[in-house]
């Protein structure tokens, strides 16, 4: 700081005038000055260049695929590396039932925690920690929870996926005899991973919400969930939409915990209790020995996943915008 | 006109006392502890991953764990990998924090709402959703297979690059919205004693908005260190210590690689490995994290 000089104070110096005349800007400032703006913007535009790369080396690294199998390959369901044979509807299947099973069990967890932790039934300090330890799952790293799924909650399940298919037989999404892993104990580890995302999104939008619309309704005579069901989620569904919309983008692209306990089959079962795969999965397994056809079927696989994120995701900030409530 | 006696009043007014019976008294209590229990549930995964990851791997915690390599043998450890996360971590951030800052300061500093930087957000929201799977299979394609990094194939710096563009959005979108809280008042203030544009930012924005943004970085740092599928087919994995600089260009051990790998395999000596390097990660992860919360509130308060 000794470069200021005090103007003030006891220890205070009489500047020579010549500090304040105009100053000119040297060259070599303009430059850097410009120069800086233009890195800005350069790397400001390696986030599009990295994002266009990705699309377009998936696209090319799969036309191969795309103009030997076209359309059929998203609904045919034989997997044969060995006569060179490929069709991704299991993996597809596998994707979308995972993760729209996981959404469903997730949102309700999710936003029921995100209104107990929002509300003032128990003291705040409780309510934090409960906040704190939801954001701290997140924080787990998808293999551990693979490594956790295989070793303790699969054999712990077991027991009622079992009597499922005993009761449930005659319906073809439990007609498999469960044998470790499947598709059921990998959604179940997919709600784990998701449900941090639903909980913290849907507890800022309720947070977000204006104490003016809660007090109003109280005034008005309801009852505490009388105001959450029809002033607080309304107000606040925007954020909360948009929030399972990421969730449900996240859990399509998980990768480690899902391959380590969905049995990585590709033959096509209907039923939850049967060994199953996902696009991620099938990419983590095969893609670092793959050659020739099947690493083109491995990138159209790899683009539809693409694809279905990036449609999940742009419709997630497209209902962010529509479904915000002026208030 | 009368005079209303007491009796009276008594007899007009409303019963305003409590009534349990009343439906939506009694649906107001079920919703809650419908809610309580949903919270419960919400918790419970946390609390059982971290006792089944404290007590299993816990107890496999040794010094030799440490010190040895991970050949997955009887008597082999983790040391390597512990090494081989921080180097490709280390090299992540080294690439994400300079071009995500500068990403995050067009935004916030230079774009004025125009159509390129509306697109940048837009790509960072969209980048922010590209399934980390994805990133590898791109960095294998792009890096790995032409051998372009010195004709190296699988590298820790193939690692690295894959990590960098799963952080990179977090690091744009943290420096962006940090940016954004400084007051404006303080930018029109250096400009207006004479600061050039660059110095107004490097000396005053930027240093405002420190804790905001290094809370992002750090964060997305601990994710980054947690991250596997990126990893699997850029990474590898090695049973070796990485050997000097040149590590940079081999294939190298990471935790997470290694409790993918030796989860999966059917020796239960290397099942207990995974489960100690698990502790150590989500040890480390777990500190990392609560550290940037640390760093959060510390500034705020």
């Amino acid at each position: 700081m000794d470069r200021y000089v005090s103007l003030v104070g006891p220890n205070r110096m009489v500047r020579p005038l010549e500090l304040y005349r105009l100053r000119r800007r040297p060259p070599t400032e303009k430059t850097v000055d410009a120069g800086f703006r233009v890195l800005a913007v350069v790397l400001a535009s390696v986030v599009a260049v990295l994002l266009l790369a990705i699309l377009i080396v998936v696209f090319w690294g799969s036309l191969q695929s795309m103009g030997r199998y076209g359309w059929s390959f998203l609904v045919t369901s034989n997997w044969n590396p060995v006569k060179d044979e490929y069709g991704a509807f299991t993996a597809i299947y596998g994707t979308l039932v995972t993760s729209l099973l996981a959404l469903l069990i997730a949102v309700p967890l999710g936003v029921g925690t995100a209104i107990f932790i929002t509300e003032n039934i128990i003291p705040l300090k409780i309510r934090s920690l409960i906040g704190l330890m939801v954001e701290l799952l997140a924080a787990i790293p998808s293999v551990v929870l693979g490594l956790w799924a295989i070793f303790v909650m699969e054999p712990f399940i077991k027991p009622f996926l079992e009597f499922l298919h005993t009761t449930l037989g005659w319906l073809p999404l439990f007609s498999t005899n469960p044998m470790g892993p499947g598709i059921a104990p990998a959604v179940l580890i997919l709600v784990v991973m998701i449900l941090p995302i639903i909980t913290a999104i849907s507890r800022d939008s309720l947070n977000q919400v204006p104490l003016k619309l809660r007090q109003a309704a109280y005034g008005v005579g309801t009852t505490r969930w009388g105001a959450i069901f029809n002033v607080m989620l309304p107000a606040a569904i925007s954020g909360i939409a948009g929030g399972v919309m990421l969730a449900l983008g996240r859990a399509m692209g998980e990768t480690m915990a899902v391959t380590m306990i969905i049995g990585n089959s590709n033959t096509f079962s209907w039923s939850l209790l049967a060994p199953g795969n996902t696009i991620s999965a099938m990419l983590a397994n095969q893609f670092g020995e793959a050659d020739g056809s099947q690493v083109s079927s491995l990138m159209y696989a790899a683009f539809v996943l693409m694809i279905l994120t990036l449609a999940v995701n742009v419709l997630a900030q497209w209902l962010v915008k529509r479904l915000s409530l002026k208030y | 006109m009368t005079l209303s006696t007491t009796a009276d009043l008594r007899n007009n007014v409303p019963d305003l006392s409590y009534k349990r019976g009343l439906w939506r008294n009694v649906f107001n209590r079920l919703m809650t502890s419908l809610a309580a229990l949903f919270a419960a549930i919400a918790t419970l995964p946390l609390v059982a991953v971290l006792a089944y990851v404290l007590i299993k791997g816990g107890g496999m915690l040794n010094l030799r764990l440490f010190t040895a390599r991970s050949t997955g043998l009887e008597g082999g450890g983790i040391g390597n990998a512990i090494i081989g996360t921080v180097i490709v971590t280390l090299l992540s951030a080294l690439i994400a924090i300079p071009v995500g800052v500068g990403g995050g300061i067009f935004l916030a500093e230079y774009s004025r709402g125009g159509a390129f930087a509306r697109f940048i957000r837009f790509g960072t929201n969209v980048m922010a959703g590209v399934p980390s799977i994805i990133a590898g299979v791109f960095v294998y394609i792009v890096i790995v297979q032409t051998r372009i990094i010195f004709g190296n194939s699988h590298s820790a710096i193939a690692g690295g690059i894959a990590l960098s563009i799963l952080m990179l959005p977090t690091v744009i979108k943290t420096t962006d919205e940090g940016l954004k809280l400084v007051p404006d008042d303080l930018r029109r203030a250096a400009l207006g004693v004479g600061a050039s544009r660059f110095v107004t930012i490097l000396r005053i924005t930027l240093p405002s908005a420190f804790t905001p943004i290094a809370t992002g970085v750090v964060l997305s740092i601990a994710r980054a260190a947690g991250e596997t599928a990126p990893l699997i087919f850029t990474a590898l994995f090695s049973p070796f210590w990485p050997n000097g600089i040149d590590s940079v260009f081999e294939p190298i051990a990471t935790l997470s690689v290694l409790i993918y790998n030796f989860a999966t395999s059917p020796y239960p000596y290397q099942n207990e490995l995974a489960w100690a390097a698990s502790f150590v990660l989500v040890l480390f992860i777990l500190i990392i994290n609560l550290f940037a919360r640390w760093l959060g509130r510390f500034a705020a308060g």
